[in-house]
C-alpha cells in the first residue's frame, strides 16, 4: 500500500493525500488557499470559525463541512470556492468585522473576500472565541490553564473558576496565536467598524504588505490616513459620510 | 406489588407470566388513575389520595384493585380515571367525584352521567376511552400500554407479555437477525434526524473495538415536548427491554440513560425499574440464564438543549462540557471513550420489543411510504385538546390538530403550526394537508424533530415567534461555531427591530441572506436549523413582517411597541375596573363617565383588557383606530 493512500478530487483536480489528513490540510498541501482563522499547524483542529467551510460530495446534493475537521476520503469531491462558500464565508466575516474591528487579521481577510459593508449594530469584542489560545496552552504549552467556560451568549474563555490559575506560567503562547489580538487595526471607525483601507487603497497596499511584512503600524503607513482625509474605500462610507455631512 | 425474584430460564418467565395473567383473570374491580405529569399537575395526587381513604373507610381496599399509571396522553382533561372491568372513563375528575364514583360505578356498575366526557362536536356523552375522539382517531402502539400499567411494579409489564420479546431474542435470533429485523421494519430514530436504526446498529455491529456502547437519549431539550419523558415515566422498562435487544445485537455490555435533570419522576421510575430488572435476572449478569450480561446506568444531565445532539451527549457522559463536535466518525464507530456507541431516543427504544413480537412487515404496515411505524407527537398550544398523539407516520397536520386536537378553542382561526421543537419552522393553513414524514416536512422547509408540535391561533404573532425561537436557540447554542452564536445573536437582534418598530425592507434581506448562511455553516443540527423558524415565517407568512415594517402593525396585537389599548366611548360604562388594576395609573375617568388610557403612562400589560366586563377595551396597532 502507498502511502498516498487516499485519493479525491478538490476543484476537480485530482489529489493523493495519506490517510488521516483533513481537507484543509491537503488543499493547502496543492496551494489552494482556504481562509481560516481557528487552525493553526502544531495545534488540532477545532473548526470553530467556520471560514475553513467547503462543499463535499456531489454538486446536485452537497453538503457543508468545516475543512479543518474533516478527513479526506476514498473518491470524495471536494469544491472550496463555490458561489455558495465565497457568499457564506463573506456574511460571516461581516460577522466579525461588526464585532471585532480591531483585529487587523480580521479587516484584511474581510478585505480580502470583498466585504463591503457593515450591516450589524458595532460591537467592541476583542475575542472571537477561535479558541486558538487554549489549545496552544494545552498542547503545545503543556499547561491547560485555560479553557472554554459558559454557553451561547455566556461563552467565555477563562481559567478554572476565574482564578489566577497556578498552571499558567505566563509564557505569552496564547497572545502570540491570537488572531485578534496580535495585530491591531487602527483604522476603522466606531460607527463604520469596517477599515480595510489598507488593502482597498489604491494602488493597494497588499503589494507593499507583502514585501515588507508589515504587521502594523509604523511601517509604510498607507493604511493609517490622517484623521477625516482618507480615501472612501467602498460606496457604503461614501453613503455615510454623505449621511453625517 | 410484589418483588419479583430472580428469573433464570426462558421457561421461568413464561411460568410466570402465565401466573399473573391468571391471577388478573376474574379480575377485581379497578380503578386507575393516570399519575402523568400533566394529571398531577391537574390534582391526580389527591385524587388518588381521596381513592384510598374512601376505599379504606369502605373496608374496600382489598376488593377493589387502586392503580397508579403512567400517562395517558389525553392531558387536557386530566385527571383522568378508567375503571375496569367495565372500561368506563372519566376526565377531569376531582377529590369530590370520588365518593360518587365508588358508590355509582365501582359497587353498583352504574355510569355516572354527569361524570362522562362530552364530544363537544356532536354533545354526545362517551362511556369508553377508545371511543373519545381524541382516541379515536389514533394508532396507539407505545402509549396505550402506559393506560394499563403501574410503571413501579414490575409484574404488571410482565403481566402484558413484557420481557418476552427479550427473551425470544437471546433464545432464537442471531445479532444478525436482530438487526436484520429492525431494519426490515423501517424503524427510523425518533430523536430527530430520523436515520434508518436498523443501518446504524449494524455499522456498530461491524465494527472492530470492544467494549461497545449503547446509550438511551432522554435529554428531550425541546420546550413544550414531553413524549420521551411519558414513556420513560409510564413504561420504563419497555425502553430497559429494548435497549437489552440492541445491547444483544450489537455486542454491548453496558448502556446508558442519559435523562435530563429537570426530569426527576422520570428518573426515579427508570431508576427502580433498573434495580428491578436486575434484581429479576432481567438486567445485569447472565440475564435470563443465559450467557448473555448487560447492564444500565442512569446519567443525569444539566439540562442543556445541545446535550440532546449526540456526540455533545457524549462528550456530557465523558464529564467534558456539552460540545457537539465533527462527525464522522460518528459514534458508532467512535463515540463514548472513543468506542463504538449506539445513541438512540427513548422512543426509538420503546418501539423495538414491538418489533421484535410483531415481527417487522407488521411494523412497515403503518406509516408512509417512506417513513414507517408510528410516532407520538405532543400537541400543543391553542388546540382543544393538548396531550401527547400517537398515529401512523403521514398522518395529516389537518388530522393531528382538528380531529384528534379538537380545532382551535373559542372557535378563533388557525395559523399556523411548528414542527420539530424550538429550531423547527412553521408551517400554515395552506399546508394542513401535509402529511407527517420525514421527507414531506423536509421539503415544506421545516423538520420532524423529535415530535414536537405546537399550534398557534391568529392571535399569534409570526415574527414574535420567530423571535422567540432565535432567543431560545441564542441562548442555547454552545457557542463553539462563530456562524451560530453570532448568527443567532445578529438575527435576534434584526428581529427585535422590526418587533420594535424599527424594521426596514433592507432588514428581510438581510435576515434571509444571514439566515441562509447560519444554516449553511454551522456544525451541528442545532447551527444547521437555528434560523429555519425566522426562514419559515419569512416564506410563508412574509406579509406579516411587511406590516410591521411599513405600517408598524402587528394585526395580532402582540408586539408591544407598536400596540396601544384604548376604551371604547360607546362600550365604557365608567365602572372603573380597569382603573382600580391599572398598576401605573394610567387609566382615569369619573364614576359612570367614560374612561381614558394616558398612552404615555401605559406600559401595555394588557390587564385592563382582561378585567372589562364590556369588552370596552380593545388593542389598536398601525394606523388602526
Ligand atoms: C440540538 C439538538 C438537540 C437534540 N436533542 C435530542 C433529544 O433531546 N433527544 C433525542 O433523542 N435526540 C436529540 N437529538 C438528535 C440526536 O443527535 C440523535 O440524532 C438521536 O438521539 C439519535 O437517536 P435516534 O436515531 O433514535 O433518533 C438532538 C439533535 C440536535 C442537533
Amino acid at each position: 500500500m502507498s502511502y498516498m493512500n487516499i485519493s479525491l478530487t478538490i476543484n476537480g483536480l485530482h489529489v493523493d493525500v495519506p490517510e488521516g489528513t483533513s481537507i484543509l490540510e491537503a488543499a493547502q498541501t496543492y496551494g489552494i488557499n482556504i481562509p481560516t482563522l481557528c487552525h493553526l499547524d502544531g495545534l488540532s483542529s477545532y473548526g470553530a470559525c467556520r471560514l475553513c467551510i467547503v462543499e463535499i460530495g456531489p454538486a446536485e446534493n452537497p453538503k457543508v463541512v468545516s475543512s479543518c475537521t474533516y478527513r479526506c476520503e476514498e473518491g470524495m469531491e471536494v469544491r472550496t470556492h463555490t458561489k455558495r462558500i465565497l457568499d457564506t464565508r463573506k456574511i460571516i466575516l461581516e460577522l466579525m468585522v461588526c464585532s471585532t474591528p480591531g483585529s487587523k487579521t480580521i479587516q484584511d481577510l474581510a478585505s480580502a473576500h470583498g466585504v463591503i459593508q457593515t450591516r450589524f449594530r458595532p460591537e467592541n469584542e476583542d475575542c472571537i472565541l477561535c479558541g486558538l489560545c487554549v489549545r496552544m496552552c494545552a498542547e503545545q504549552m503543556m499547561a491547560g490553564a485555560i479553557a472554554f467556560a459558559g454557553r451561547g451568549p455566556d461563552r467565555h474563555i477563562t481559567t478554572p473558576f476565574d482564578e489566577l490559575s497556578e498552571l499558567c506560567r505566563h509564557c505569552g503562547g496564547c497572545m502570540h496565536v491570537c488572531p485578534a489580538c496580535m495585530y491591531r487595526c487602527m483604522g476603522p471607525k466606531a460607527d463604520t467598524t469596517l477599515c480595510s483601507a489598507c488593502l482597498n487603497l489604491s494602488p493597494s497596499c497588499v503589494e507593499v504588505y507583502d514585501q515588507q511584512q508589515c504587521w502594523m503600524p509604523p511601517s509604510c503607513g498607507t493604511c493609517v490616513r490622517p484623521e477625516g482625509n482618507y480615501l472612501p474605500a467602498t460606496g457604503l462610507i461614501i453613503e455615510e459620510e454623505k449621511a453625517t455631512e | 406489588m410484589s418483588k419479583v425474584e430472580a428469573i433464570r430460564s426462558f421457561a421461568e418467565l413464561e411460568d410466570l407470566h402465565g401466573v399473573l395473567v391468571e391471577r388478573r383473570q376474574g379480575e377485581r374491580p379497578r380503578i386507575s388513575v393516570c399519575t402523568g405529569t400533566g394529571c398531577v399537575a391537574c390534582g391526580a395526587t389527591k385524587v388518588v389520595e381521596t381513592f384510598k381513604k374512601i376505599l379504606d373507610e369502605k373496608g374496600l381496599s382489598d376488593s377493589v384493585e387502586l392503580k397508579s399509571t403512567g400517562c395517558h396522553g389525553f392531558c387536557e382533561m386530566g385527571p383522568l380515571v378508567t375503571l375496569g372491568p367495565s372500561g368506563y372513563f372519566y376526565p377531569s375528575v376531582r377529590p369530590g367525584d370520588v365518593q360518587k364514583i365508588i358508590e355509582r360505578t365501582v359497587l353498583e356498575g352504574e355510569i355516572v352521567e354527569e361524570l362522562l366526557y362530552k364530544d363537544p362536536q356532536t354533545g354526545e356523552k362517551v362511556e369508553h376511552e377508545a371511543e373519545v375522539p381524541f382516541y379515536k382517531h389514533q394508532q396507539r402502539i407505545i402509549l396505550a400500554e402506559n393506560g394499563h400499567l403501574d410503571p413501579n411494579d414490575l409484574e404488571d409489564f410482565i403481566a402484558i407479555g413484557g420481557y418476552k420479546a427479550l427473551a425470544h431474542t437471546l433464545g432464537s435470533m442471531s445479532p444478525d437477525e436482530v438487526v436484520d429485523s429492525v431494519t426490515r421494519s423501517g424503524l427510523a430514530g425518533r430523536g430527530g434526524a430520523g436515520f434508518l436504526t436498523g443501518r446504524k446498529w449494524d455499522i456498530a455491529r461491524r465494527q472492530p473495538g470492544e467494549p461497545k456502547y449503547i446509550v438511551c437519549n432522554a435529554d428531550e431539550g425541546d420546550p413544550g415536548a414531553y413524549m420521551d419523558r411519558s414513556i420513560l415515566e409510564g413504561n420504563p422498562h419497555r425502553v430497559i427491554e429494548g435497549m437489552g435487544i440492541g445491547a444483544y445485537a450489537i455486542g454491548a455490555r453496558q448502556g446508558f440513560i442519559y435523562v435530563r435533570h429537570e426530569y426527576p419522576l422520570a428518573v426515579e421510575r427508570i431508576t427502580k425499574a433498573i434495580d428491578d430488572a436486575r434484581s429479576a435476572c432481567l438486567l445485569g449478569e447472565e440475564i435470563l440464564g443465559t450467557g448473555f450480561s448487560f447492564d444500565l446506568k442512569v446519567v443525569r444531565g444539566a439540562g442543556a438543549f445541545v446535550c440532546g445532539e449526540e456526540t455533545a451527549l457524549i462528550a456530557s457522559l465523558e464529564g467534558h462540557k456539552g460540545e457537539p463536535r465533527q462527525r464522522p466518525p460518528f459514534p458508532a464507530e467512535s463515540g463514548f471513550q472513543g468506542k463504538p456507541t449506539i445513541i438512540n431516543n427513548v422512543e426509538t427504544w420503546a418501539n423495538v420489543p414491538h418489533i421484535i413480537n410483531n415481527g417487522p412487515d407488521w411494523y412497515a404496515a403503518y406509516g408512509s411510504k417512506d417513513s414507517k411505524g408510528t410516532k407520538i407527537f405532543s400537541l400543543v398550544g391553542k388546540v382543544n385538546n393538548t396531550g401527547l398523539v400517537e398515529v401512523p407516520m403521514g398522518t395529516s397536520i389537518r388530522s393531528i390538530v382538528f380531529d384528534i386536537g379538537g380545532g382551535i378553542p373559542k372557535g378563533k382561526a388557525f395559523k399556523a403550526v411548528q414542527t420539530g421543537g424550538p429550531a423547527g419552522g412553521c408551517l400554515p393553513a395552506e399546508l394542513l394537508d401535509l402529511p407527517i414524514d420525514f421527507e414531506a416536512l423536509q421539503e415544506a422547509g421545516t423538520i420532524m424533530g423529535s415530535g414536537g408540535l405546537i399550534v398557534m391561533d391568529e392571535d399569534t404573532c409570526m415574527v414574535d415567534v420567530a423571535r422567540y425561537f432565535t432567543k431560545f436557540l441564542e441562548e442555547e447554542s454552545c457557542g463553539k461555531c462563530y456562524s451560530c452564536r453570532k448568527g443567532t445573536q445578529r438575527m435576534r437582534e434584526l428581529l427585535d427591530d422590526i418587533c420594535e418598530g424599527r424594521g426596514t425592507m433592507a432588514h428581510l434581506d438581510l435576515l434571509e441572506e444571514l439566515g441562509q448562511a447560519v444554516n449553511t455553516a454551522s456544525m451541528c443540527g442545532l447551527g444547521q436549523n437555528a434560523a429555519t423558524p425566522m426562514l419559515s415565517t419569512l416564506r410563508y407568512f412574509r406579509n406579516e413582517y411587511i406590516e410591521h415594517i411599513k405600517d408598524h402593525n402587528c394585526s395580532a396585537g402582540v408586539c408591544t411597541a407598536l400596540i396601544r389599548y384604548k376604551i371604547l366611548e360607546d362600550l365604557c360604562d365608567g365602572c372603573a375596573a380597569c382603573a382600580k388594576v391599572c398598576p401605573v395609573e394610567a387609566i382615569t375617568g369619573e364614576k359612570d363617565q367614560l374612561h381614558v388610557i394616558d398612552i404615555e403612562a401605559c406600559v401595555k400589560c394588557g390587564t385592563c383588557l382582561e378585567v372589562c366586563a364590556k369588552d370596552a377595551v380593545v388593542v389598536i396597532s398601525g394606523g388602526g383606530e
